[in-house]
């Protein structure tokens, strides 16, 4: 035990499921319920939708709700839910002093402009002029800042006034991976004593889906658990909306506010495997094994995608390494993206924190775990590149 | 034998290669040559056509083989040819350079070019169906890595032989100050005794003109492009969006004098602050700029009497430049009279993700050649502004330390202190 370990002080969560740790911890809970998905709204990709939100009881100025689109609007929300949990939202000094990292992607573009843009090109061949035409009348001028990258970690310090910095990470699943490691990396050395980290992604937005789709990842058919999407038409991923943030604290921060945390990060690990190399199998056997965790069943939660490639090395994983028993979370989710990773270590520390191991997500491929958890892996393989994992012990 | 660690114990940074490339020229010779003989590499737009468009000049790198190919390729072009020549300075191997890599770089989209082709190939009823139609046909990943946030950072750590997962970053127009900040970090922690940053900025597309000029940030001075960028005069009327790249291969001095590199200077503090205020616009009290600065400071040990040039954020809009006036009066005082400011984006434009890295570079050469670069085109001054922003002319000068100042929408402020020379 040190002052400088990392503890998870608080965290938010939005998916399908719900929001909030109590709420996902009930519904991962719950081995008899049926997928929340919808496959006829972008068919013919399903999707795991956002639940009901209300925003107001996170961003409660409509003036700030309406400089934003959904996916600011959750990320904001999310970061809300993360501070309330952790005792520091509306604490001035604490918000004030406080560092974040975010991991985002893009903004929602505005479809409508789009597809009129689209329209008209069929009957002009001055595409160029047409694009300046167009875009000079027809775009917002917010939606540019609905878009941004860095925005969404620019309105989570407007509303909920986090501002002792703020760093925006981008690169998909990696983003996510660098976010935690990078954050856990700062407490760890005395380079900061509380930061905000996680991320957001909004599925329900064509372009978003055309993201992973330029590269044939997403699943088609019959929707299916993210371990037998193997062999499926389509590529196997499955998108869904939510986001994750985590509030990490110094031991000694923690505790001289009296605050309890959910778990420790004992370490984060991640890696550009040369994927293409075929050493992915064997590179990926090093990472679980230089991440030194303890002897005997380790429960893992997985943030497999169901894309084929990665998916299938890290089952491959599962049916060398025997002592870990996985719990791929996105058959219940959904993927999500740049949080999915914030999104694997939050369901980790949730399990040491209720001292159980979470029920098979798809009892085809996972098996039942007996003991409490004592430590746990957190793995996130990108969908096409990166890797990271995390190992969680008791605070 | 000098010291290596600094105030608080930490290891020093030194920064061993630089690269460089603007619309003044590839490489550091080049831009100083240009830059100190107050060249302007703002030019009126050829790369698509400007019907429509309110502003029609840039500061776009038309010279690059992509420089027509689409703002991945591009960026990553300049990120790349930027590296090269840092890394090539600093001696360390061109296809193994052993330490991470952090990148600041513009948010990606797909390329309109490709939307138009992909829908005019694709089936069914609505535009987006048509174009998802068409992409699950395509027969190559060029179109997906264009689009993909982390492709430009994972190709360039293919090709540098980078350590680990590349980061990519984004805090706007403060991104090139975040990337060495990240990098400077690193070393700090111990994690890694060299480190390559870049900002870089290929992104100077029609629409990303169209949405800067929707919320009125850009000049119009159509005319006269060369005129156009003018921090710190009563008529400026908006930045000049631009493109470029610098790179900084950091070092732990340690490991710097071990092995007989070139100390080309020091990345000797940094600070950061968020606003709270505004997406776009600062707190008027300018607050959390002076935060950063004073956190920079801070951060390098010293006192407002310890620093010798600004190198100014200046982006030539109104409301920036008052701010950051009203943010260097404030921590510096009445010694700011004293202490030339000026803005290398008089000449280079606003190079926005790369522009902090390229002013850290010009910054650290500003102290090795003894020579402050003018802000240029400082015809007519703001009396609101009262700041000697060396002006029209180089000056002849001995810079022992510099600020770099970097404030982005968003919210984002970060200053970057460096120096020639170990305390």
């Amino acid at each position: 035990m040190s002052n400088r370990d990392v503890l998870i002080t608080g965290i938010g969560l939005v998916s399908c499921l719900g929001e909030g740790p109590d709420a996902h911890w009930r519904a991962l809970n719950d081995e008899t319920a049926p997928p929340r998905i919808d496959s006829e709204r972008f068919a013919p990709y399903t999707i795991h939708p956002l639940p009901e939100i209300d925003w107001n009881l996170q961003i409660p100025k409509r003036g700030d709700q309406r400089q934003m689109e959904t996916w600011q609007r959750l990320g904001t929300y999310v970061a809300g839910l993360a501070l309330d949990d952790a005792g520091i939202k509306n604490d001035e000094a604490l918000c004030a002093s406080m560092d974040m990292v975010v991991a985002a992607g893009g903004g929602e573009r505005d479809e409508a402009v789009d597809a009129s843009i689209l329209e008209a090109s069929a009957n002009r061949n001055d595409r160029e002029v047409l694009l300046n035409e167009k875009l000079s009348t027809d775009l917002r001028p917010t939606l540019f800042l609905a878009q941004l990258s860095n925005l969404l970690a620019g309105n989570i310090s407007i509303v909920h006034k986090v501002t002792g910095s703020s760093r925006t990470f981008m690169g998909e699943e990696g983003a996510g991976i660098a976010a935690i490691e990078t954050a856990a990396a700062r407490i760890r050395s005395g380079q900061s004593n509380h930061i905000l980290v996680g991320g957001a992604f909004q599925s329900e937005h064509s372009d978003m889906l055309l993201g992973y789709e330029l590269g044939g990842f997403l699943h088609r058919g019959e929707w299916k658990p993210v371990w037998q999407r193997q062999g499926s038409a389509g590529g196997g991923l499955v998108s869904g909306s939510g986001g994750a943030f985590l509030v990490l604290e110094s031991r000694a921060h923690a505790e001289s506010r009296g605050r309890k945390a959910y778990a420790r990060i004992d370490s984060v690990l991640s890696n550009r495997i040369r994927r293409r190399d075929g050493a992915f199998e064997a590179e990926l056997e090093q990472m679980a094994e230089n991440i030194h965790r303890p002897a005997g069943e380790t429960l893992v939660i997985s943030g497999a995608s169901g894309a084929h490639s990665a998916t299938g090395a890290e089952l491959d994983l599962y049916e060398r390494a025997r002592a870990l028993a996985p719990r791929a979370f996105s058959s219940r989710t959904g993927h999500l993206k740049e949080a999915q990773f914030p999104f694997a270590v939050a369901l980790a520390a949730l399990a040491l924190h209720n001292g159980a191991p979470y029920p098979p997500f798809d009892p085809e491929t996972e098996r039942p775990v007996a003991d409490a958890p004592e430590s746990v892996l957190a793995t996130t393989l990108g969908y096409h590149v990166f890797e990271g994992m995390a190992l969680l012990g008791k605070a | 034998m000098a010291k290596t660690t600094d105030h608080l114990g930490r290891p020093l940074v030194a920064v061993t290669g630089i690269g460089v490339v603007t619309s003044l020229g590839v490489g550091k010779g080049d831009n100083w040559a240009a830059l100190t003989s107050g060249k302007s590499g703002i030019h009126r737009i050829t790369r698509f056509p400007v019907d429509h468009l309110n502003t029609q000049i840039s500061g776009m790198v038309d010279f690059l083989p992509s420089s027509t190919k689409g703002a991945s390729p591009l960026t990553f072009e300049l990120a790349a040819t930027a590296a090269e020549e840092a890394i090539g300075e600093s001696g360390f191997s061109m296809e193994d350079f052993g330490g991470p890599l952090f990148l600041a770089s513009p948010p990606v989209e797909l390329d309109w070019r490709d939307r138009f082709d992909l829908y005019k190939a694709g089936k069914g009823e609505t535009a987006a169906q048509r174009i998802a139609q068409a992409a699950s046909e395509l027969k190559t990943l060029d179109l997906f890595e264009s689009a993909q946030f982390g492709s430009i950072a994972d190709r360039l750590s293919e090709k540098f032989g980078t350590r680990g997962l590349p980061i990519t970053l984004s805090t706007a127009c403060a991104s090139g100050a975040t990337a060495i900040q990240l990098g400077v970090e690193a070393i700090r922690r111990g994690e890694c005794d060299r480190a390559l940053a870049i900002g870089a900025d290929g992104s100077a597309t029609a629409e990303a003109l169209i949405r800067f000029s929707l919320l009125s940030a850009l000049s119009t001075s159509n005319d006269t492009p060369e005129k156009a960028s003018k921090p710190f005069s009563k008529d400026r009327d908006g930045f000049v969006l631009a493109e470029g790249s610098a790179a900084l291969v950091l070092e732990s001095l340690d490991s710097a004098i071990a092995r007989g590199a070139t100390i080309i200077g020091l990345m000797t503090g940094c600070g950061e602050r968020a606003d709270d205020f505004h997406r776009t616009r600062s707190k008027p009290d300018a607050s959390p700029a002076i935060a950063a600065v004073r956190a920079a400071l801070e951060d390098a040990g010293l006192d407002e009497s310890g620093i010798a040039y600004v190198n100014a954020h200046g982006t030539s809009t109104p409301e920036n430049d008052k701010m950051e006036h009203l943010s260097l009066s404030t921590v510096f005082g009445e010694r700011i009279r004293n202490i030339p400011v000026s803005s290398n984006k008089s000449m280079i434009g606003h190079t926005l993700s790369a522009a902090g890295a390229i002013e850290a570079a010009f910054s650290l050469l500003t102290m090795r050649h003894g020579v402050i670069p003018p802000t240029i085109n400082y015809d007519h001054p703001d009396p609101a502004i009262d700041l000697d922003v060396v002006p029209n002319v180089k000056r002849e000068a001995d810079v022992t330390t510099v600020i770099s100042n970097s404030f982005g929408f968003g919210g984002q402020n970060t200053c970057l202190v460096m120096a020639r020379e170990p305390a």
